[in-house]
């Protein structure tokens, strides 16, 4: 089974005179764990944030499951199939996790308004159902020791989790992981790995990420798409785009340049 | 301290928590329901203000402390419910419908006002609030015809299909009904998908629109459900003060309500009321210790003012959550004695937030 969920096509985007994503294309395969990576302003949130329709590209399209994004608003997204966790950790603060794992539900939502007000019996069940669906993400990612905690007082590693569970509760098809390991201590990281992995062959979600740790890219990714100032430098399995020579010389440089560091003598 | 054993979801689907909870409101509504017998006609006419300001209350907390959007006219739908409801009270409607016409008409009017709020947010939205309370405190002065203006107008008692409700007891239980309901009204959205995306936005409105909540729709509708609540609270207040003039629902009006949430603590219910009960009170303690103070301070025109002033910045720098926030840690330190640490309910420190979208 390997059919197409998500593909970008001449993906450009211009801020103003910055032209952060230049000409991008590239297949995310249902099934898989596809990995972008890059040196700092590659343009790899750029792309997420295109993807979630937060931007606009200036010119190219995305289509997902065959269908263009380019007119869906975006608050569409996540029914469509999308979730996503954000580089900064975006949660509901002032809100316990089970809370946040409920407004993760949001898209599944049946009742309306009017009998919400008078909470009628099939509110109630509705309730009960979320509920139901929140608990299995919360012993899948094993929040449960978190489960009345505010938000606002966890550590920086569960909030992490936090958020991917949140982004697990809206049942996705395409999750994307804005650098799932930032922040994270080691066996942390390990952690976070493991669920990844988890994620994609026992759920069967498809995750799109970016990531810097270079462990944890080979450890899970089937590909890699490696980008450097907002264009394609390599796209293949992690190993052959690790000894690609455009990649090795984004990150590290080239001869020339550490001549030029050089200060000049006095 | 109490542990709740849960052994079924209903228990966090229930308004009632656990059966503490369930002894001590009913006691608290049976206090309420044997109050007309229990409490002088002064009180019980404070009682009846209390009552009156926590459902404005509940539909400002809904906004500011529920969707983070704050409101400095709120005392502007408020007025709209008010007038509404004399006016259709002078045309002899029964008073169920003219409740509904004046809540619909506020939450009609607030849906306008909610329109800017799609667009602007923190001061910018408090400043086009706070026009918009100008623009009808200005409109129900001017638009004589209907309103009689400066020179005010007298609103009829409560006629409920034939039965007036004109004593002070008959008025309070009609507040206390609309309160209790108003009260439900505002939990069975909060515990509902409707009231968690109100959360969601107040924070963090990228995340929430990543989770599928249409921004727009939500802020609207919050604004609407506010708004009517206020216009609910304002048909009562009508009847209880008898007599409108366009200057009570002011800026100073819509600072009170706005006061009365934040010292009752932003984002409880509770706080509503316990704000409410603070407004209504205050007056009466300024006016007892006036007495002790020196006459050139006692006697000064703008004491009550200055007290209002000096009580928020001491709440907003002491406690931040309030009347509520206080009762609650009263409650832990009785409930943990003598286990009661200073630091227990010290906020961590925010990790640092994305500006995307802001």
């Amino acid at each position: 089974m390997s059919d197409t969920l998500l593909s970008a096509r001449n993906l450009t985007v211009r801020f103003g005179g910055v032209l952060a994503v230049n000409d991008v294309s590239f297949d995310v395969q249902r099934g898989e764990v596809f990995t972008l990576i890059g040196p700092n302003g590659a343009g790899k949130t750029t792309v997420f944030n295109l993807i979630s329709r937060i931007y606009t590209p200036t010119s190219g399209s995305i289509a997902f499951e065959g269908q263009p994004l380019g007119d869906v608003a975006p608050h569409r997204i996540a029914a469509l199939g999308v979730a996503r966790t954000f580089q900064n950790i975006e949660l509901f603060e002032h809100a316990t996790v089970l809370h946040n794992l409920l407004i993760g539900r949001h898209i599944h939502r049946r009742s309306g308004i009017w009998s919400e007000i008078v909470f009628a019996p099939s509110v109630r069940r509705a309730e009960r159902e979320t509920r139901r669906k929140v608990e299995e993400v919360i012993e899948f990612l094993d929040l449960q020791h978190y489960r009345d905690t505010m938000v606002a007082g966890l550590p920086y590693g569960v909030r992490k989790v936090v958020e991917l569970a949140r982004a697990l509760a809206t049942e996705p098809k395409l999750l994307l992981l804005d650098e799932p390991s930032s922040g994270l201590n080691v066996e942390e990281t390990g952690d976070m790995a493991f669920w990844i992995q988890d994620i994609r062959d026992d759920l069967g979600i498809t995750v799109l990420m970016v990531e810097h740790d270079m462990s944890l890219v080979s450890k899970v990714s089937d590909r890699v798409l490696a980008m450097n100032q907002g264009e394609m430098l390599a796209l293949g399995t992690p190993a052959e785009v690790q000894a690609h020579q455009g990649v090795i010389e984004a990150y590290l440089g080239t001869a020339d340049d550490s001549t030029s560091l050089r200060r000049a003598a006095p | 301290m109490r542990f709740v054993f849960k052994t079924g979801y209903d228990q966090d689907i229930d308004v009632a928590k656990h059966g503490g909870q369930r002894f001590w409101y009913s006691a608290l509504l049976l206090g309420l329901v044997i109050a007309p017998w229990t409490l002088p006609d002064y009180w019980l006419a404070q009682l009846t203000f209390v009552l009156i300001y926590g459902i404005v209350g509940l539909g400002l907390m809904l906004l500011a402390g529920f969707t983070g959007l704050f409101s400095i006219g709120h005392a502007a739908f408020l007025g709209v419910g008010a007038y509404t409801q004399a006016v259709l009270a002078s045309m002899g409607w029964a008073f169920p419908f003219s409740l509904a016409a004046a809540a619909a008409l506020s939450a009609l009017v607030g849906a306008i006002v909610g329109l800017p709020a799609l667009r602007v947010k923190g001061i910018y939205l408090g400043i086009a609030t706070l026009a918009f309370g100008f623009i009808v405190e200005e409109v129900l002065a001017r638009w004589e015809s209907v309103t009689g203006g400066n020179s005010g107008m007298m609103v009829a008692s409560i006629d409920i299909f034939g039965w007036r409700a004109d004593t002070s007891e008959s008025f309070y239980f009609v507040c206390l009904v609309c309160a209790v309901l108003c009260t439900l009204i505002v939990l069975n959205l909060l515990r509902s998908p409707t009231g968690r995306a109100f959360v969601a936005i107040r924070d963090s409105e990228i995340s929430a629109q990543s989770m599928g909540i249409h921004l727009a729709r939500y802020k609207t509708m919050s604004f609407m459900i506010s708004a009517a609540l206020a216009g609910v609270g304002g048909a009562l207040y009508a009847h209880q003060i008898r007599f409108l003039s366009p200057e009570q629902f002011g800026i100073i009006q819509s600072i009170d309500l706005l006061l009365m949430v934040v010292i009752g603590g932003l984002g409880s219910i509770h706080g509503a009321f316990l704000g409410a009960a603070f407004l209504i009170t205050m007056p009466q303690f300024i006016a007892l210790g006036k007495d002790l103070l020196p006459p050139a301070i006692g006697q000064a025109a703008g004491l009550q003012g200055v007290v209002y002033g000096v009580v928020l910045i001491a709440f907003v720098l002491f406690e931040p959550l309030g009347l509520y926030g206080r009762w609650l840690k009263i409650r832990t330190w009785f409930q943990l004695f003598p286990f009661y640490r200073r630091g227990l309910f010290k906020r961590q420190k925010a990790f640092q937030k994305s500006d995307r979208l802001k």
